[in-house]
């Protein structure tokens, strides 16, 4: 089975050949993967070396001319560090593009701090316009991608991950979808959470809801899985709290709680492999089962 | 309101009453023309683009990546119709499209929104690479900079990547009024230069020279004209 960033190259590869409108602007990170499309299209193939506030400002004169640019590298140098540019060159421009992440928690955990942006989908949170795609599988990585590419002229982010779920499930782009039955509350599983939460609560009288876009948040979705308590436990692959304001806002009617898991603010300073690292954040099925059954009684 | 053309073309030497018209006072100092000139000779003799052709694909793009100051910007514009001289005194106001920072969402024949600096360079090398994908190879993209603006990184990054690109349809006019707090020694040009640039460095005052320079041929590289006028703390 391929990776997402891999099916990210061979559906853009593709997408390419096909939407003349369609450019792929990159930054050094994923250049060989791209180097049939680049031979194919050198016009709309362009590595702008190490230079993040190039790479969002070029992506931005692009979709000024009309084309639909795609930009990629990892999520600390696409959306952290040339931050300001993500806000001015594109949605204050008025323009649409497709920023394609990788590498976004800790996918990398060996790589330390500075390859780690659990805060990106927060930011963008503080920016109007953007959708935001979070696949847990391969195929769906690919059925985002094409969304988000003839999606207009939107602001799209697709945060790709070496963290996967073993099975795709048939995302609709913008819907939640609704994998397990239950009444005791609603567990919201992002992306790449999905199979700790099912294992996590597999023995619970709990709904579980599965989001691969999160913004916008489907708010009619998460309502209509309520049942006998509005009871929600979010668990997301990126900072804790990211999606605790929407959740809230789609309740705000309802005697409700949100309980909101997923990667602490603090700094961990450890290296190792992803699965070291969801362990320690408590968002393993064997953590997850004890902090959701405290919670969901 | 009203969005006509005006039956007698405005000139240069109209440019301060209009400029009046948004500051109130016909007398401005160095820093508040800085750009004057240099705008002038663009809309006037070099960019083709007009209030008629400002929406068609192969118009040429002037980007003001310098957005601070726009009182001439906004006249010159005003001078070549693409905005109405009447809206000139709502400068900065409430309901005004025209704000001390230009918004093209506002601003009619403003190509990008500005006033952070060092967001013009890098916007002005995706527009010529856009251009280029769609086999635009005619339409010239300029950019003006100035020369406190270019201590912003973002600035470099685009100038090398241009320089090494060859994006030949591209072009910078960047305004030197003395004002980068720890200057640029051997002066702009030689940055761009050092990138494969074609270089000009001219008198920014001087039309003539502004236009030779503007209208140099430069085959194969982007290209910068330095203008340089009366320093910034000389007003």
């Amino acid at each position: 089975m391929d990776t997402m960033r891999e099916r990210f190259a061979a559906v853009t590869t593709d997408l390419l050949d096909h939407d003349p409108r369609l450019a792929l602007v990159l930054a050094d990170i994923g250049v060989d993967a791209f180097a049939p499309a680049a031979a194919r299209h050198p016009d709309r193939v362009v590595n702008v070396g190490i230079r993040e506030q190039l790479l969002i400002g070029t992506a931005g004169g692009l979709a000024l001319t009309g084309m639909r640019p795609i930009a990629h590298t990892f999520a600390s140098f696409l959306i952290e560090r040339p931050w300001e540019q993500v806000k001015l060159d594109l949605v204050h421009q008025g323009v649409g593009a497709v920023l394609v992440s990788a590498a976004g928690s800790y996918d990398w955990p060996a790589g330390g701090r500075t390859h780690m942006a659990p805060g990106d989908v927060a930011l963008l949170d503080t920016l109007p316009g953007w959708t935001v795609h979070v696949p847990g599988h391969p195929d769906e990585a690919e059925t985002l991608l094409r969304h988000a590419a003839a999606d207009g002229d939107s602001l799209a982010y697709v945060r790709l991950s070496a963290h996967r779920n073993e099975h795709p499930v048939p995302v609709v782009p913008g819907r939640f979808t609704r994998v397990r039955e239950g009444s005791r509350g609603v567990v919201l599983a992002v992306g790449p959470m999905l199979d700790a939460v099912l294992a996590a609560t597999e023995t619970m009288d709990v709904t579980v809801l599965y989001a691969a876009t999160v913004r916008p948040f489907d708010a009619a979705g998460l309502r209509a899985a309520i049942g006998e308590r509005a009871d929600v436990v979010l668990v997301e692959p990126y900072l804790a709290g990211t999606s605790a304001t929407a959740a809230h806002d789609a309740l705000a009617d309802l005697p409700h709680r949100v309980l909101a898991l997923g990667v602490p603010k603090e700094e961990h300073r450890h290296f190792g492999s992803i699965p070291e690292h969801l362990a320690a954040y408590g968002l393993d099925a064997t953590a997850l089962r004890a902090r959701i059954s405290e919670y969901v009684w | 309101m009203t969005t006509e053309t005006p039956a007698v073309p405005y000139g240069f030497l109209d440019l301060p009453r209009l400029m009046a018209l948004m500051t109130g006072d016909e007398k401005h100092g160095p820093a508040a023309t800085s750009t004057l000139d240099a705008l002038w000779v663009l809309y006037d003799r070099v960019l083709r683009v007009t209030p008629e052709t400002a929406d068609r694909q192969d118009r040429d793009r002037f980007l003001l990546s310098k957005g601070h100051g726009p009182m001439a910007y906004y006249a010159v514009l005003a001078a070549k119709g693409f905005l109405p001289a009447e809206l000139l005194p709502s400068f900065g106001s409430y309901d005004s499209p025209l704000g001390h920072h230009p918004d093209r969402l506002l601003v009619p024949g403003a190509e990008i929104s500005s006033g952070s600096l060092g967001h013009g360079l890098p916007l002005a090398v995706g527009t010529a690479l856009g251009l280029r994908a769609q086999g635009l190879t005619d339409p010239a993209v300029w950019v003006l900079i100035g020369d406190a603006e270019f201590d912003e990184g973002s600035n470099h990054e685009a100038v090398a990547f241009a320089g090494a690109y060859g994006l030949d349809r591209l072009h910078v006019v960047a305004i030197d009024n003395s004002s980068a707090t720890h200057g640029w020694r051997g002066g702009m040009a030689a940055r761009f230069a050092a990138e494969g640039w074609s270089t000009e460095t001219v008198d920014g005052r001087d039309h003539d020279a502004l236009h030779r320079a503007f209208t140099a041929p430069h085959p194969g590289r982007p290209h910068a004209v330095v203008a340089r006028v009366e320093p910034k703390t000389a007003a």
